[in-house]
């Protein structure tokens, strides 16, 4: 094969990545500051799918405009839930928090089976075989808008955390809750807000990998496991990290499929979660706990 | 009085920490609660701010029944606090810091003097102002809490264990500290377990054992008490 086709391959890879990073960045960013871990995670990214499908089908709406209106859709769904379910449970021992969220998970399967089937449905864009060519390498402008729409949903997030002062406290709360309460931070009403940008990111993520992936209501667990995977490449609680782990799965993934066999890509994230955890089980961006 | 607790108890669980504990803080004043460790200071604190539902009794602040509120609620009411261990957020900046403790309601809008008010008294503060707080060394870490305290505007101030931890320099530079917010016009309610110090500074204390309280009067009248100064002061 020529070489060109290894790197074409590599950044198709990446620019999946970045979609898998935005959607790891909403599993790291509630684990980060509420301490919840999100099994729900894949579930609610397939809502964004489904959702972004519905508007695509009944207004003709480009999943790509519609990741703002999915985003805020899902912020709605997370503030609600953390508040109204999940905060429930917040003082209990951690595996009635992971009874809770697994069920949430298999409540989104079964409602998304109801209203829209067993069958994968794609949003059939019309510029979906179109491609940039630069030199000899060719990629996919589906791809390549996906991608950059990931990076830009993620560039406003960091941004939100690092200059605003919601973001700075929500922050502040995932750093110190006891120290939160001291200064009067409504810590009920940051977490809130975390789940529901958590979810935002889920949300947007869905959207986006609607332009490259069909939907369908078993989609869920495998993105779960690949968000958790890429956190904990990445290093758990780091955002960076998140998107660092992205692109490196996606790009080992992609890579794997053409050097080996497309059925072996999971081996090779998976080899690559081995890899990490007994070399540097912190993660590659994230802090060794004391 | 700008704060009166009466008959607080408190329990964590089927343990009382508190037992029916009443004081008053006058306007201006700084008041000291004393005990040994255990005694319940901390919870008081706690209580007061609004950390701890109190199973009884009442904490009025300006009149105002409180008892039971939010922290977010009460540190808006003007009451601060800076609290055993400092509690400050290692992982954000000493601005971010400061920041995060002027964004209750009533520091909002203050925001600009809060930092010149804090960086003019803590010039070190101002001098590290983008360095993670969790590199500050501890003393730097008692200004960033109390400065943090600060940019809420509050009224009067609960001090838990300013000096715990500090080298004997930092511990004069905190209870001088103190004593400059006082002169400010705060007022103070301060927990130690440097008794010695504490009663000499505050206009009125109260010893705090097994949570409840066990004697009060002036810090001066207590400083003379034989039973203080032998149970606290191992004189």
């Amino acid at each position: 094969m020529p070489v060109e086709v290894y790197f074409n391959v590599a950044i198709s890879g990446l620019l999946a990545g970045l979609i898998y990073g935005l959607s790891a960045l909403g599993l790291s960013v509630i684990f980060g500051v509420i301490r919840i871990v999100n099994f729900a995670h894949g579930e609610i990214m397939v809502i964004g799918m489904f959702f972004a499908l519905v508007l695509f089908r009944s207004l003709g709406l480009d999943p790509l405009l519609s990741v703002p209106i999915v985003a805020v859709v899902l912020f709605g769904f997370g503030y609600l839930l953390q508040t109204v379910v999940i905060e429930r449970v917040a003082h209990l021992a951690d595996h009635y928090q992971f009874l809770l969220m697994a069920a949430i998970a298999i409540i989104l399967i079964s409602a998304s089976l109801m209203v829209f089937g067993p069958d994968a449905q794609g949003a059939q864009l019309p510029y979906a075989f179109d491609s940039f060519q630069i030199g000899p390498l060719i990629i996919d402008k589906v791809r390549l808008y996906a991608g950059a729409a990931a990076l830009v949903v993620a560039a406003l997030l960091f941004a939100f955390f690092r200059y605003t002062s919601t973001g700075k406290a929500i922050r502040a709360c995932g750093d110190n809750p006891a120290g939160a309460l001291v200064v009067g931070l409504n810590v009920r009403h940051m977490y809130a807000l975390t789940f529901g940008i958590g979810a935002a990111c889920l949300g947007a993520a869905g959207a986006i990998i609607l332009m490259v992936v069909d939907a369908h209501p078993y989609l869920g667990p495998e993105y779960t496991l690949l968000a958790f995977i890429i956190v904990i490449v990445g290093g758990l609680g780091s955002l960076p990290g998140a998107m660092l782990g992205g692109v490196l799965i996606g790009t080992s993934e992609a890579l794997a499929g053409i050097l080996l066999q497309p059925s072996l890509k999971s081996a090779f994230s998976f080899g690559l979660l081995i890899l990490v955890l007994l070399l540097r089980p912190q993660g590659l961006l994230g802090k060794a706990s004391q | 009085m700008i704060l009166e607790v009466q008959n607080l108890d408190l329990f964590y669980g089927d343990a009382q920490a508190l037992s029916d504990v009443s004081l008053a803080v006058e306007e201006g004043a700084i008041v000291a609660i004393v005990g040994a460790n255990g005694a319940g200071k901390s919870s008081l604190i706690r209580t007061i701010a609004g950390i701890e539902r109190p199973r009884r009794g009442s904490i009025r602040y300006r009149g105002k029944e409180i008892a039971g509120s939010k922290s977010s609620v009460v540190c808006n009411l003007g009451i601060g606090q800076v609290a055993e261990g400092r509690q400050i957020f290692p992982n954000l900046t000493v601005a971010e810091n400061l920041e995060v403790g002027a964004l209750v309601p009533r520091g909002r809008p203050h925001m600009k003097e809060s930092f010149a008010r804090v960086y003019d008294m803590f010039p070190r503060l101002e001098e590290r102002h983008g360095q993670y707080a969790g590199t500050l060394s501890g003393g730097e870490q008692q200004m960033l809490a109390i400065g943090r305290c600060l940019m809420a505007k509050p009224e009067m101030i609960m001090f838990d264990e300013p000096s715990l931890g500090l080298a004997p320099a930092l511990v004069e530079e905190v209870f001088r500290i103190i004593a400059r917010l006082h002169q400010d016009g705060l007022t103070i309610l301060l927990v130690e377990q440097n008794v010695a110090h504490s009663l000499k500074i505050s206009d009125r204390a109260y010893v705090l054992e097994n949570g409840q309280i066990v004697l009060e009067g002036s810090g001066e009248e207590l400083l003379n008490d034989d039973g203080v100064r032998q149970a606290y002061m191992g004189l």
